[in-house]
């Protein structure tokens, strides 16, 4: 294929968004939120959390799942998919997209997942624990598993086209954009995308805990604090966002506004940590080559939505890898996770649909909760209040726990 | 005095672990009508069926799940048994 075809071939846009976040549930009210500098981040209250390490978390508190889910699907999926679900149904609706009215095997769903359906399976697990194996019930089998937000939003709309999911934490609401635009050169004319995560169950937040990278404070306003120098470690959080994706002119076609273009995207992977090595982050090189198919130059770049672990090694990594493509304090960074919490397969799709409405608005939103940024890492942190001025590219990062990088560039339409 | 299994029994048993239909009101008159019109599918009788399992501890094969076809076929079935 020719660089000319190629660029010829469909330019991906998104047309819809919705959002379940812990300081907002659905688009106006999470972007408002966000730009007000309004944190989700609470004590845990999903489950008693007192004897366990970690004692605060995003979640999404104003979600009552049999109010967004109809009572038949409900009982056979997991709160993560409720999650998935209603975002889905946002987003649908945000884009006018009717899909009874559309080719069934056109319309394709593509979901990223980091815990599958956990809290689901704690609940089967203390069946199986208490009254034994006849007590798990039957939708366990279906319920957990990473697929299952897309299955079921598959079924629900009647959505017959390519269906897959992508599991790679955080990066993978990253990667569904990109698996996303792959179905639109093939035989997708619509693609729900995005992701959430759920897993605020005691086997779920232990699986977390279990990689040491989790804050232990119990001040919600003190726990989360990248690019501080009082880094300590992230807060997990529950829900996502939600994306409908088509070309350009199918979208155009059918009078749809574009919140913006996915014009970039590439990911990387780091080499095995070894001992007495200092740990490679191959990061840097997802944001050259995103930018590169992108033909966006550094300077053209008016935000990065960082990463952001919270973790002072990582943080620096990246960093260093922004500073080295951006130079230092080159380009606005920003963390609006630092008001959900991580939502690893959701954080990601969220920070998208962020960037997109930073381009529609013109405005960055903050980072909250950093007072003495560290040093170490140069970068021009947008704090406290959100930054007006245009903004056209917006890359957004991610890093999945074990290896994964991806960056993406939205670019207004 | 043997126990009877009512259509009120089995229909506490549907909504509670298989969810409550959209269209339809499992209070109406519903005994004869499949479990695949009421939004019921396969997964669902065989949860409805462990729990009959659990609650009356009467033991229902999987063969037997397939015959299943109507809540009223489940009722009459569970009551077969509970005489035998």
């Amino acid at each position: 294929m020719t660089e000319a075809t190629r660029r010829a071939g469909p330019r991906p846009v998104v047309t819809g968004i919705g959002v379940a976040a812990p300081n907002g549930l659905g688009t106006q009210a999470y972007w408002a939120a966000t730009l007000d500098g309004k944190s989700g981040i609470g004590r845990i209250t999903r489950f008693d959390a007192e004897r366990y390490p970690v004692h605060v978390a995003g979640e999404v508190s104003e979600f009552d799942d049999t109010e967004h889910v109809p009572s038949r699907l409900a009982v056979q999926t997991d709160h993560w998919s409720h999650l998935g679900l209603t975002a889905a149904d946002m987003a649908l609706q945000d884009a006018g997209v009717q899909p009874a009215e559309l080719p069934e095997y056109e319309m394709a769903v593509v979901t990223a997942s980091s815990s599958g359906g956990t809290e689901f399976g704690q609940r089967e697990i203390e069946k199986l624990w208490s009254q034994g194996p006849e007590y798990v019930g039957v939708y366990q089998s279906i319920a957990w598993f990473y697929a299952a937000t897309t299955g079921q939003i598959s079924i629900r709309h009647g959505m017959r086209g390519p269906c897959g999911v992508i599991c790679a934490e955080q990066a993978g609401g990253l990667d569904v954009l990109a698996q996303a635009r792959r179905l639109l050169r093939q035989d997708a004319t619509v693609v729900v995308t995005g992701g959430t995560d759920a897993s605020l169950c005691p086997y779920g937040l232990v699986a977390q805990i279990s990689t040491g990278l989790l804050s232990p404070r119990d001040d919600p306003e003190r726990a989360y604090l990248p690019f501080d120098a009082d880094a300590c470690g992230y807060v997990p959080g529950e829900g996502g966002a939600m994306l409908i994706v088509e070309d350009q002119a199918t979208a155009r076609a059918r009078g749809a506004r574009p919140y913006g273009a996915i014009t970039g995207y590439a990911a990387t992977f780091d080499p095995r940590p070894e001992p007495g090595r200092e740990p490679r982050s191959n990061l840097g090189r997802a944001i050259a080559l995103a930018l590169k198919e992108a033909r966006v130059t550094p300077e053209q770049v008016d935000v990065v939505f960082a990463d952001a672990l919270g973790v002072r090694e990582s943080d620096l990594a990246e960093a260093r890898a922004i500073s080295a493509v951006f130079g230092p304090y080159g380009v606005p960074v920003t963390a609006p996770k630092t008001m959900t919490g991580r939502l690893y397969a959701g954080g990601a799709a969220l920070d998208v649909a962020t960037a997109l409405l930073a381009i529609r608005d013109g405005v960055i939103p903050p980072t909250v909760g950093v007072r003495a940024a560290d040093p170490a890492c140069e970068l021009d942190l947008v704090r406290s209040a959100a930054r007006d001025g245009p903004v056209r590219n917006a890359l957004v990062l991610a890093r999945g726990h074990g290896g994964f990088n991806a960056a993406l560039l939205v670019t207004a339409p | 005095m043997t126990t009877t299994f009512t259509l009120d029994d089995m229909r506490s048993i549907m909504g509670g672990c298989a969810g409550v239909p959209d269209t339809i009101d499992l209070g109406d008159d519903i005994g004869e009508v499949s479990f695949v019109d009421l939004g019921y599918d396969s997964l669902a009788v065989l949860e409805m069926a462990a729990r009959i399992q659990q609650q009356l501890g009467v033991r229902i094969p999987d063969d037997a799940v397939d015959e299943m076809k109507t809540p009223q076929a489940a009722v009459d079935y569970v009551n077969r048994r509970l005489a035998d």
